[in-house]
């Protein structure tokens, strides 16, 4: 009934500041694959205003930082928690998780496929 | 030892007579020598007169080293202005894009007019010729060697000639920032040789060249200009207004943001501005003198209460007072006291600073909005409008305690006494600013049937450092 290997992709988008409290938690959470991306980006949250030269610019993508694990059906809620222990201020710009299906995964190195590969 | 009796006696004696006759001898051969000048006054004279050439040559020579030195590092200075100088603060305020294609601008006049000067431009500027042009007698410098020229006793003509070339490079690299991000670069070289003839030289005749029409001393309009006021900074800002409205604003502009892609860059640029302004300014005293002090005083005092001005006006407006904003105001009050600095008091200076930061960053901040025009890099704002106000404060605070340009006690400035002196500011200017339209449109015009002015739109969008250069300032992919 239940696909033989189960594994879930968790993108995250944070704060910058977090990054070290999240990869610190993730370790402790035995998750030892995560790959960082350097993002812009806004949900509701509001920029900020800049001058130059007497005139106003809203500036309202703000560096974010986004994460991309892939993970076991099983560990899939640990690193989910950590990631929001770790991320979360309880203000607006804290970021968002997604999860999402993973069809395959492969070691390059050896060509191990599956969960083995994680 | 003892005095013998006897045979020690006559033995004594002959010692005596041979010390006489030795000390007799001398004294013959000492009066040989004395004797002899004192025989002959003529000689004397003869000898005393060689001397005094030779001390006056010797002395005229360490002068000249003293002043030399100094007007050879006045003129490496104002080069460092150019580059890396103005290539920086102009670079850092473009975008990303295009921050080699500015820097390319300035650097084009590094080499461009320096050749143009040799061949022609000096001699246009600087050689014998009407109250409006110099003739042709200098063309590939015939006449300009070591020995002192007609513009300064003590330094050589090719250290004027050089220290001059520096002025007429960084002139036309001003105008740059008016164009920025949208001006072809042939176009460009084709359009700043023909300015230089067209607009620098005469103007630097008019107010600097001998026989000039507003040469200070003998001119038909005695006009104030120490450094560059309308020579540099109003024709090129004005010139500069005239190109930004002929090419039309950039693709985006207003609407888009289009902020300085490194304020880093431009602040090391202003700073090299600022030291190299010593040799802008001071250097104009042609001398190693007190002249030179006084003017590189009043340089930096004008520079530092710009700063605090314009400072000080971006705090009270926007409740933040920016770094783009401290550096831009140092350039405006440079800008200011160019044409004050070796006519005015230290005081007057920190005046004349303050009022030039609060104009320009009202001219840049406020005027510019208004009429909506692009003057990318607020050439005009900073320069046209900064050399304008120096030029007429010039006319106010001159002393002739510090330069006695008319003569000696005679009133210099309106606040000395001198009435008529901001009259004959006001025609200097009125002069710049239509030696800038008139050649500058006329210019504009030439080349733009010629070869066209803008660049495509594709190639703006793309970045002039690719389309113009083949280029990209910075490789910062890993690996």
């Amino acid at each position: 009934m239940e696909e033989a290997e189960g594994m879930q992709k968790i993108e995250a988008v944070i704060q910058p500041s977090k990054l070290d409290a999240v990869k610190d938690a993730l370790v402790e959470a035995g998750i030892s694959g995560i790959t960082i991306f350097e993002a812009r980006g806004h949900g509701r949250q509001k920029g900020h205003t800049e001058f130059y030269r007497g005139r106003e610019y809203a500036v309202d993508l703000l560096p974010k930082v986004k994460l991309e694990l892939v993970v076991t059906d099983e560990m899939k809620d640990r690193a989910i928690e950590a990631i929001i222990s770790a991320a979360r201020t309880g203000r607006i710009g804290d970021g968002k998780i997604f999860v999402s299906r993973i069809d395959e995964a492969i070691r390059i190195r050896n060509d191990e496929r599956g969960e083995i590969a994680l | 030892m003892r005095w013998a009796g006897g045979i020690g006696r006559r033995r004594a004696g002959l010692a005596i007579g041979l010390l006489a006759v030795l000390l007799m001898g001398g004294a013959v051969a000492v009066a040989q020598t004395a004797a002899a000048p004192a025989a002959n006054s003529a000689d004397r004279i003869a000898v005393l007169e060689r001397a005094a050439t030779q001390n006056a040559a010797a002395i005229a020579s360490a002068q000249s080293a003293g002043d030399n030195a100094w007007m050879l590092t006045s003129a490496a200075l104002v080069l460092l202005m150019s580059g890396p100088g103005l290539a920086l603060f102009y670079g850092g305020l473009v975008r990303k894009k295009n921050v080699l294609a500015t820097m390319m601008q300035t650097f084009a006049m590094m080499a461009v007019i320096t050749v143009l000067w040799a061949v022609v431009g000096y001699s246009l500027a600087f050689g014998q010729g009407n109250a409006f042009l110099g003739g042709l007698h200098n063309v590939f410098l015939r006449g300009v060697g070591l020995a002192p020229g007609p513009y300064a006793a003590t330094i050589p003509a090719q250290t004027f000639m050089v220290y001059q070339l520096m002025f007429a490079i960084i002139t036309p690299a001003l105008i740059a920032g008016a164009f920025a991000e949208r001006m072809k670069f042939s176009s460009m070289l084709v359009f700043m040789v023909l300015w230089e003839l067209a607009v620098y030289s005469p103007m630097a005749h008019m107010v600097w060249g001998v026989g000039g029409f507003l040469n200070a001393t003998g001119g038909v309009v005695p006009s104030l200009d120490f450094a560059g006021g309308t020579v540099v900074h109003v024709t090129s800002g004005v010139s500069a207004l005239v190109t930004a409205l002929y090419l039309g604003k950039r693709l985006g502009y207003p609407q888009k943001a289009m902020p300085p892609h490194s304020v880093v860059l431009s602040f090391i640029g202003a700073c090299l501005l600022w030291v190299g302004w010593f040799g802008f300014n001071a250097g104009s005293a042609l001398g190693a003198s007190g002249l030179a002090t006084s003017a590189f005083v009043a340089t930096h005092f004008g520079a530092a209460a710009a700063a605090i001005g314009w400072a000080g006006a971006e705090w009270i407006r926007n409740g933040k007072p920016s770094a783009l904003g401290g550096i831009s105001g140092a350039v405006a009050g440079l800008v200011a006291i160019t044409p004050a600095a070796g006519f005015v008091t230290p005081m007057s200076a920190l005046w004349i600073g303050l009022m030039a930061g609060v104009f320009c960053f009202w001219m840049v901040v406020m005027v510019k909005n208004v009429f909506g025009y692009d003057d990318s890099l607020d050439a005009f704002g900073v320069h046209g409008a900064g050399g304008t106000l120096g030029a007429i404060l010039t006319g106010l605070f001159a002393r002739s305690v510090i330069n006695p340009v008319f003569g000696a006690g005679k009133a210099t400035g309106f606040f000395e006494g001198n009435r008529m002196q901001v009259v004959h500011q006001l025609a200097g200017v009125a002069i710049a600013w239509g030696l800038a339209i008139v050649g500058t449109l006329i210019i504009l015009f030439i080349v733009d049937k010629l070869m066209g002015l803008r660049v495509s739109e594709d190639a703006e969008r793309e970045g002039l450092d690719l389309s113009q250069h083949g280029e990209e300032g910075y490789d910062w992919e890993a690996a």
